[in-house]
């Protein structure tokens, strides 16, 4: 709980802003949604024939997850990509059920004697509509509105995959960094916000209702609405316009390295910087650079290779950096130096077994094994670039069947003696930490996974300065390094943008 | 010429089922006819019929002798003042402003609108200064009805459609909503179409009461002439509706 506090203390300023946008993006798109939801339900009502499909379209909509919204929408143009924009856009659309339904239900629970009376004192079916079915419908098509903001409230937190910001930033954060105090730090606010809102628009419902009224509430509530925009996006009015944007996906290392990319910039070329860290994944990266959202990420070789080209595997290092290169640029992409560091499987043992016995290389560890025992994660166990491939690339036979367990837990098995060796990631923080040390694989079995910067060529053409200082991060971080920023990060809960402007002090 | 007049009219539900059947009426201007039949027997459709909230299926159907289908409808509602049973005050208006809504369809000003909304409620024996800030919700049902009646006649129109306007009230308040009819209609002289299925409210309000069945007037005639009539169908239908228990004036 303290810790909790602490973290909100620390990132007092960061939180006001992830606020505001939160806020700034439930308003928004509940608004938009009222402005198309509220039109179409009032068209839906006159026409019984046309409400059955736009309600069921509506539904179909509620029912696609999140994430998957934010695929389909990343190709299309306009309204896709990533960041505020498409959040917004998805937003809306899940915002459209509640207010259609209920502006459905408003309208067509009218008194037939009301609407009949309408019709006969001669009101054109506008007047009927404005001062009659609106008015009636009013508290129905207010209670879609709240349910439609408070929904919003939860789903805005999925906004953060997508870089459009917002209080998931926090809960993705937590997630990338398996730091539950993290996750809270935006989850609480968030929840907090839900109940607000409900409240807010609770109390302006109640007013609205409540007769003596009409314009006067009307209008305060549009009033409030609009207080609200002014104040949020003067909070974000901090955000810069044509900026670089730096991206990564979402776990430690690569928020870490897009740290490193944006701070590289700010410092080097003296250009402003965007950072939309902790995207949801290689895919939306790579879209994104595609549609101009980023101008550039990190990426590791391996990955490019065989989840953006779809080509397959190959193992020597130089080899992979130069087809991806190549491929890249047929996009109109630049692929700049490799950082320095391989972000590979790593086949650890203890310090401790390694100084005694020896052992530098796999082929050394494979002379060992019928007396060990292994730990390994599940997709290693399964993956043909895992444990098969690797058995029959080094001839290993174990004593026993290896057990499997989770990456993160077999670090730990490994150091307290359970297993004898397992297959993690080379820039594991916990390597160091637990003193393991990684066996070479001299028969370059795993594919190379070499991080680079990867970059929008029109970007570099135009600020010559980045791609200098990009290219001066060339060979810098060591696998040790990245291992120790990793650790500082995850193990120790230091601050990313200290820690990484402590480290490029050091390197640079 | 008649004010309003029913021309070999045939008018049937969506169902099929035939509710009128080459009807004739004329209505005289500021004449008072009551229709009287059965639930069921169409009186109803006639009055909707006149506001073209239905068009007739075949016959023709005249409003100050012009057919409703050539009528804007819009123009020839506001030359109607429409009383339904249940009312249909808009709830979210107060008395004031449910009385307004026909001038204030027409554009007239603000002054004008509240002159006329205290004659209005002046007429009906609900003065602005104590009702007119009320909401429907807080008036008793004759209260309301008068409301009603107030509200048809915003913009003097010269035709009145009632629909059981007295239909759901006691027996007290009914007699006394009857006598302030009488009342009201002797100064203003309304075309007035009045739909009841009482027989006697018929008789005491009406210039001329007409006897629908089966889609068709069995008898239209001054209340006098009615009573007396020799048809078997008419004797049969009023000695069922007059042996009860007089209920009221």
């Amino acid at each position: 709980m303290a810790r909790l506090f602490t973290f909100w203390l620390s990132h007092r300023g960061e939180l006001a802003t992830l606020l505001a946008q939160h806020v700034l993006l439930v308003t928004l798109s509940t608004a938009a949604a009222a402005i198309v939801g509220v039109p179409l339900g009032i068209f839906a009502a006159r026409r019984p024939r046309v409400a059955a499909p736009i309600v069921a379209v509506t539904n179909i909509v509620q029912t696609v997850p999140s994430l998957a919204m934010f695929g389909f929408l990343l190709p299309v143009p306009l309204v896709g990509g990533i960041g505020a924009r498409a959040a917004i856009v998805v937003l809306i659309l899940y915002g459209l059920l509640p207010i259609v339904r209920t502006t459905i239900a408003g309208i067509t629970g009218i008194d037939a004697s009301i609407r009949e009376a309408g019709i006969a004192m001669g009101m054109t079916s506008r007047e009927l509509l404005r001062q009659v079915e609106l008015p009636l419908a009013l508290p129905s098509i207010a209670a879609g509105v709240r349910v439609a903001a408070v929904v919003a409230v939860g789903s805005a937190t999925i906004a953060a995959a997508i870089g459009a910001g917002g209080l998931g930033e926090y809960i993705y954060r937590g997630l990338s960094m398996v730091d539950s105090i993290v996750i809270l730090a935006g989850a609480v606010p968030a929840a907090l916000l839900a109940i607000v809102v409900d409240a807010v628009l609770l109390w302006a419902e109640r007013r609205l209702t409540r007769r003596r009224r009409g314009r006067s509430a009307g209008a305060l509530a549009v009033a409030a609405c609009a207080a609200i925009v002014l104040v949020s996006s003067a909070a974000m009015a901090g955000r810069t316009r044509g900026a670089i944007i730096v991206g990564s996906k979402n776990f430690t290392e690569q928020v870490i390295l897009g740290e490193i990319v944006a701070q590289t910039i700010e410092r080097q070329a003296g250009l402003p910087v965007l950072r939309r860290l902790n995207l949801g994944g290689t895919l939306i990266c790579d879209r994104a650079l595609l549609t101009g959202d980023l101008d550039v990420y990190v990426e590791y070789t391996g990955t490019a290779l065989t989840a953006v080209f779809h080509r397959p595997v190959a193992t020597d290092s130089a080899t992979v950096y130069n087809s991806v290169r190549e491929l890249y640029a047929a996009r109109g992409q630049t692929l700049l130096g490799a950082l320095g560091f391989n972000n590979t499987f790593a086949i650890l043992v203890r310090g401790a077994d390694a100084r005694r016995l020896g052992l530098k290389t796999i082929e050394d560890g494979a002379r060992q094994a019928p007396h060990w025992q292994a730990g390994f994660g599940y997709e290693f166990l399964e993956r043909p670039d895992g444990f098969p491939g690797l058995a029959r690339a080094y001839d290993l036979r174990f004593a026993a069947a290896p057990r499997v367990m989770d990456l993160t837990l077999s670090y730990r098995a490994l150091a307290t003696g359970q297993v004898d060796l397992i297959a993690g990631d080379a820039t594991a923080g916990l390597i160091g930490a637990l003193d393991l040390v990684q066996l070479e694989d001299n028969r370059r079995f795993f594919p190379p996974y070499d991080a680079a910067p990867v970059a929008r060529a029109q970007t570099l053409l135009r600020y010559p300065a980045v791609r200098r200082a990009l290219e001066g991060l060339a060979g810098r971080i060591s696998a040790d390094d990245m291992r120790r920023l990793n650790y500082a990060a995850d193990a120790e809960h230091r601050d990313v943008p200290a820690l990484v402007s402590a480290f490029l002090k050091g390197v640079m | 010429m008649p004010a309003l007049t029913f021309d070999d009219v045939t008018f049937s539900r969506p169902g099929g089922t035939r509710i009128l059947d080459h009807f004739h009426l004329d209505v005289a201007e500021g004449e008072v006819l009551a229709l009287v039949g059965r639930s069921g027997a169409g009186k109803s459709t006639v009055i909707k019929l006149v506001n073209r909230l239905l068009v007739p299926e075949a016959g023709r159907v005249s409003v100050e002798g012009r057919a409703t289908r050539e009528w804007d409808p819009i123009r020839l509602r506001r030359r109607i003042g429409y009383v339904i049973q249940d009312v249909g005050l808009f709830p979210h208006m107060t008395v004031a402003e449910n009385v307004a809504v026909v001038p204030r369809l027409e554009g007239w000003s603000g002054e004008r609108i509240a002159a006329r909304v205290d004659d209005l409620l002046e007429l009906v024996a609900l003065p602005t200064a104590r009702f007119g800030a009320r909401w429907p919700d807080e008036l008793s049902g004759g209260q309301r009805q008068r409301v009603g009646v107030a509200r048809a006649l915003g913009i003097d129109p010269p035709i009145l459609l009632m629909d059981e306007p007295f239909g759901a009230l006691d027996p007290m308040t009914r007699a006394e909503l009857q006598a302030q009819f009488r009342s009201i209609q002797g100064r203003l002289r309304k075309t007035v179409i009045l739909v009841t299925h009482d027989m006697r409210e018929a008789f005491a309000l009406a210039d001329r009461v007409g006897i629908l069945d089966e889609g068709r007037l069995l008898v239209c005639d001054t209340p006098a002439a009615v009573q007396q009539s020799r048809n078997a169908r008419v004797r049969q239908l009023l000695d069922a509706a007059l042996a009860g228990p007089r209920e009221s004036s």
